[in-house]
């Protein structure tokens, strides 16, 4: 496939769902509803569980939210379903924030359980409000109108349906392909290296959140003036369960996922219930039996969905590389030679022990400084103190002039300190130009709406533009296109630093960069390093490499049990009786 | 006579990466060899592999049996025991919960359990001291011998220890290699992998020099503990 | 509310808490050993009443049928994945443990259904039919997938409580039972308090079954065994225990306790065959208190989830489970915030 077919794709989908209602019968018109509005459901899951990793099993809760807001403010407010929309999903947005905000702190399992709980709160909170007229719902409620024609039928509401769900899934892929959205694809890996790039894990979580549950607010105001009815049942928890299928059969990591898994579920439940009565009296139960095995198998045998399982036979969409676009503008360095960072008595212990104890060094635009010392030294938590993924029990470390003791680790980013990692934390289903541009976080500003709504190019335009030439300038342009899981691991290492040069840093700190390289990519690292020392970038390197290091740094800064023993140049520091015994173990 | 444990041409590697490549080495029963190199040479991955926690292509041989089909406590009960770098401790546990635990493998035979018991208090009497202390109170020597402790309570025919000095004072490290080289007598053998190379080729009859993922050197200890060539592959700079 | 009221409502409440205490107990030890919060908790307590019911009315409790069906599809995976790794080590006694033993039970109560044979019997029977249901669970639904993330875990979890909750509704069909009390009895305390019988019996059983639970973490080798596994898994195959034997085994213990739960809620409250969900999810709140790690936390949470149940009801019957669930959120804000006070160290959740 390439790319310039992409629209032609989407514009024979949306022709050929146009036409649908000619073709169909009212019954199946009716169906094509229903999972118009599942599909809307699965769209936002697809962002919340499939791409940022949050598993929701509250989401029904979410559209009833919604549907019993517009049906309460278009019956008992008599105002127009028009009003009713802004009204839902203003209510059903309250209501994400708020669980969200309580909720969306808590690690791994204990966020799907807790929406569980609200998810059956909520339910019993609809069939015990008078006003809402408990366990036997509110009716009545006037289908939506354009001008003077009211969509009572349901060849009618599937426009409003299907044009709802054309526009929330273009925006939800456009959202995937901005700024914000490759933030939320990056939620999955942890929240080590999106704070190193600047991106707050904790707000990122809460607004795919908010939108999963305005898409699902969005398909609870088209369910209530289509069925022109609501009652609690449809919002408890077997839908919910219901929407996660959907999301999870298509495919979690794609929005053609979410509408070919609405269109599956709906249909094999409606098929279940054809069949399933001819056969047992129990029809109900099966079908339930039959969606949780389903699931389950799924789970076994098929994490990924059946698009992914499809579309694994295609050649993947490829971009080309940028043309004539200007990269984004860049920050003055400091002077060369200029002292960039101060660390001055640093002290970090966990519980009794001591693990950076009373290190003091200096670092100064334009130069290399190497930090070495035997396993279990304290370099990585020395490093942890300087990016602020760490703070310093004592001490103080200063970096242009500004205290950066206690700051948090995006300040200190956006400061100008880009790191890399040990253990390579990269996003691997992300191709390597997308890695890169996270970098850049900092640097650009598009939003999410602008991302959604492709307000952002020009700068998008910019930003891939500097993403391929730090691609460029450590050797991996050929591959910007390929995912960054498919490097080999040396390569993984190389990309990082590339991603650390998107962020246009005025320090970079390396940890164990040479580690896994060959030979020839040792020397092209090396030189790469060079250059940005003679370009004057202040740059520390963790290695273990003694070949590499020793050819590369101007000063080295030597630790063990988290004191520094040495300082000094290479030459001096390999002669060193301290460090000798250091490393290899000599007389107590 | 066969070599008690025998690896040849051992791989392995994660997902693309190798990070063992081609290793080969012997060793005979009532010996300790030592395996030492800088960090980052595979002397972690190479014990993870041969202790079933990795998997690995290649030849992996004890005592005559193919340990490819042998599960981690299958081993275990064979008394092919590893006491690894993390040292892997219970914890929340006590050091006396940690030591019985250790003999799990050896439960149904109670008076092996309580010589066992015996004979580690007798080789640590710290941990006697402590024997109703969590683990996680221990200081690091502390935690090393109860590592140790714990794997000999499984009495255990070859031990592979990871590092017994990492994060330990110089003295503390004597201590531990010197309890070490009495293990021997008692009919232990030993593969010690140490980035502390000295006190690693003091203690050990052989040693091989693991560098990025392959044997570089090796030889007996006595020969390594004066050869520069061992330095320079911490230190680098010197010529091949 | 009168001080009397307030007291009457606190016996309630601790009454229903010991029994969100077992489970509690049984959901910490299942997710600290295996990793899987264990939904279906509930349904095997709910399925344990039922059992009882039908057999005080005298007739086939349909967990037979649930009991046989899982014990088939499980020695056909067993047998699948003999053929997948052609050999066939360890089949046939793999096939006695997940096909044959858990026919036992059906059996012996296919035998007492039909006759008028005294509670001392039945309620083993009862209790010998729970026991196997989770550790084939276990096998069909987690064992395949034993490396997964939490999270698959924990989706597959639900999944399987909605797929056995539906075999539940087929083999007991939808009508709600009560059992018969399990010792009459009322007491009248000083000051006008009356407690039944059933009250004092479900407190007093929480209470002993809590502490042999603690006796057996404490002091049994398998119970070490057990904390082992769930304080360090690596350090646990060092030393030779099976990860996959301790889940059966914390399998085999946590269906005793939904078992015994279920026995005793049975006489007090009419069970249906999906009432287990809430009763699990409930023990949840409970388990989260203890931050799904703690037996001790766990049981005071759950105890507390008990008499804020019970109070609840009294102002208001429909709302009490809005209250109970609402309950969490705080629960969870307090978590959260000692989350961000203890979280310095680096974590990934890498899932695949």
């Amino acid at each position: 496939m390439n790319a310039a077919l992409r629209p032609l794709g989407i514009l024979l989908a949306a022709g050929l769902l146009a036409a649908a209602p000619a073709a169909l019968s009212t019954f199946a018109v009716t169906l094509m509803n229903y999972i118009g509005i599942g599909a809307l459901v699965a769209v936002g899951l697809v962002l919340l569980t499939g791409i940022g990793g949050l598993t929701s099993f509250g989401q029904a809760a979410f559209v009833g939210v919604a549907a019993y807001s517009t049906a309460w403010a278009t019956t008992a407010g008599g105002v127009s379903p028009w009003l009713g929309l802004p009204f839902a999903l203003l209510t059903t947005g309250l209501a994400a924030l708020l669980i969200g905000a309580v909720t969306l702190r808590l690690g791994g399992h204990f966020l799907p359980l807790s929406t569980i709980a609200w998810g059956i709160s909520i339910f019993y909170l609809f069939g015990n409000f008078e006003a809402l007229g408990s366990h036997t719902g509110l009716s009545g409620i006037p289908p939506v109108s354009i001008g003077s024609i009211a969509l009572i039928d349901s060849r009618a509401v599937y426009w409003l349906i299907w044009a709802a769900v054309g526009a929330g899934a273009l925006f939800g892929a456009n959202l995937l392909d901005s700024r914000q959205g490759r933030a939320v694809r990056a939620l999955r890996g942890g929240p080590v290296l999106m704070a190193s790039v600047g991106i707050d894990p904790f707000r990122t979580r809460l607004v795919i959140f908010l939108i999963a549950a305005l898409y699902a607010g969005l398909a609870g105001w088209l369910y209530a003036h289509m069925s022109r009815f609501v009652s609690p049942a449809p919002f408890e928890i077997k839908p919910s369960i219901e929407y996660l299928l959907m999301a999870l059969v298509g495919g979690a990591s794609h929005i053609v996922g979410a509408l070919v898994g609405a269109g599956l579920v709906t249909l094999l439940k409606n098929w279940l219930q054809d069949v399933l009565p001819h056969v047992t009296s129990n029809a109900a139960q099966y079908e339930q039996i039959a969606f949780a095995v389903i699931l389950i198998v799924i789970m076994h045998h098929a994490r990924g969905g059946l698009v992914p399982m499809l579309t694994r036979f295609l050649p993947r969409v490829r971009r080309a590389a940028p043309v004539g676009t200007d990269p984004l503008p860049r920050r003055t360095l400091p002077e060369r030679g200029e002292t960039v960072l101060v660390v001055d008595q640093a002290v970090r212990r966990f519980g009794g022990l001591v693990a950076v104890d009373k290190v003091s060094f200096e670092l100064k635009a334009g130069e290399i400084l190497g930090l070495i010392g035997p396993n279990g030294a304290g370099k990585s938590t020395m490093f942890n103190l300087l990016t602020g993924a760490l703070r310093a029990s004592s001490g103080r470390i200063a970096f242009l002039g500004q205290d950066i003791t206690r700051m948090p680790q995006r300040r200190i980013a956006a400061l100008g300190v880009a790191r890399t990692f040990q253990h390579v934390k990269l996003r691997p289903a992300m191709t390597l130009v997308e890695n890169v541009m996270l970098g850049a976080h900092l640097r650009t500003g598009a939003g999410w709406l602008s991302g959604g709504l492709r307000l952002d190019r020009s700068e998008e335009a910019r930003a891939r533009a500097d993403a391929y030439a730090q691609l460029a300038r450590v050797g991996l342009a050929d591959k910007a296109e390929d995912l960054a899981g498919n490097l080999p691991l040396g390569q993984q290492r190389i990309l990082e630093v590339a991603r650390a040069l998107a962020a246009d840093p005025v320090m970079i700190v390396l940890d164990e960069p040479a580690a896994g390289l060959r030979r020839k990519e040792k020397e092209a690292l090396a030189a790469l390093l060079s250059d940005l020392r003679r370009e004057g970038l202040a740059i520390l390197v963790v290695e273990h490499d003694m070949d590499f290091v020793m050819g590369l740094v101007d000063r080295l800064v030597v630790m063990v049990f988290g004191a520094r023993i040495a300082e000094g140049e290479p030459a001096a520091i390999r002669r060193n009786p301290d460090v000798q015994a250091a490393y290899l173990g000599g007389v107590a | 006579m066969s070599a008690m444990l025998e690896i040849a041409d051992l791989h392995v590697g994660y997902g693309k990466v190798e990070a063992v490549r081609g290793v080969s080495l012997s060793l005979d029963k009532g010996r300790i060899v030592t395996v030492i190199g800088p960090n980052g040479a595979g002397k972690t991955t190479l014990l993870g592999a041969a202790m079933g926690l990795l998997a690995s292509r290649g030849v992996l041989r004890f005592e005559g049996a193919d340990l490819h089909e042998l599960g981690v406590e299958d081993r275990v009960e064979r008394g092919f025991c590893l006491v690894p770098e993390r040292r892997e401790l219970f914890g929340e546990m006590t050091v006396g919960d940690n030591l019985i635990l250790g003999a799990y493998s050896r439960r149904k035979d109670a008076a092996f359990v309580k010589s066992a018991l015996d004979g580690v208090f007798d080789r640590f009497p710290r941990l006697a001291e402590r024997r109703r202390q969590r683990a996680d109170t221990l200081s690091g020597g502390e935690r090393q011998m109860l590592a140790i402790g714990r794997a000999l309570m499984a009495g255990p025919r070859l031990l592979l220890l990871d590092e017994p000095s990492l994060g330990l004072a110089p003295l503390i490290v004597r201590d531990i290699l010197r309890i070490v080289a009495t293990l021997r007598d008692t009919g232990v053998s030993i593969l010690l992998v140490e980035q502390n190379a000295r006190a690693a080729l003091e203690t050990a009859d052989y040693g091989y020099v693991l560098e990025t993922g392959e044997i570089a050197l090796h030889g007996a200890a006595s020969d390594l503990l004066n050869d520069p060539r061992v330095m320079a592959t911490y230190l680098g700079g010197a010529t091949e | 509310m009168t001080p009397d009221i307030a007291l009457i409502l606190t016996v309630d409440g601790l009454a229903n808490g010991a029994i969100y205490l077992l489970a509690g107990l049984g959901l910490v030890l299942i997710f600290s050993v295996t990793r899987v919060v264990f939904v279906p908790f509930g349904d095997i307590a709910a399925f344990t009443a039922l059992t009882l019911a039908a057999f005080q009315m005298q007739r086939v409790p349909g967990t037979i049928g649930l009991v046989a069906v899982l014990a088939a599809v499980a020695s056909l995976m067993e047998l699948g994945a003999a053929v997948r790794r052609r050999s066939a080590d360890g089949l046939a006694q793999r096939l006695f443990g997940y096909g044959l033993l858990p026919l036992i039970p059906c059996g012996l109560a296919w035998l007492i259904a039909a006759r008028d044979v005294p509670e001392i019997v039945r309620i083993p029977v009862a209790l010998g039919l729970a026991l196997p249901m989770g550790p084939l669970l276990d096998r069909i639904a987690f064992r395949p997938i034993a490396d997964a993330s939490v999270l698959v875990l924990l989706i597959v979890a639900i999944a399987l409580h909605f797929a056995i909750a539906g075999l539940g509704l087929l083999f007991f069909g939808p009508e709600g039972f009560r059992t018969t009390a399990l010792v009459d009895g009322i007491f009248e305390l000083p000051g006008g308090l009356v407690i039944t019988g059933q009250l004092i019996l479900m407190m007093a059983s929480a209470v002993l079954l809590a502490v042999l639970f603690f006796l057996f973490f404490e002091r049994s080798l398998i119970g070490k065994a057990l904390r082992a596994t769930a304080v360090n898994r690596t350090g646990a195959r060092l030393v030779g225990i099976r990860p996959e034997r301790t889940g059966v085994t914390a399998y085999l213990i946590a269906s005793a306790l939904a078992g015994i739960s279920g026995i005793l809620i049975g006489p007090s409250t009419t069970i249906y065959y999906d009432s287990g969900f809430l009763i699990g999810l409930k023990a949840f709140v409970g388990a989260i208190i203890g931050g799904l790690v703690s037996y001790p936390v766990t049981a005071l949470g759950a105890l507390f989830v008990g008499v804020m149940e019970s109070f609840a009801s009294f102002f208001s019957s429909a709302m009490k489970e809005v209250v109970v669930f609402s309950l969490l959120i705080p629960v969870l804000l307090w978590r959260s915030l000692a989350l961000a006070h203890g979280g310095d160290e680096e974590h990934e959740e890498l899932d695949g």
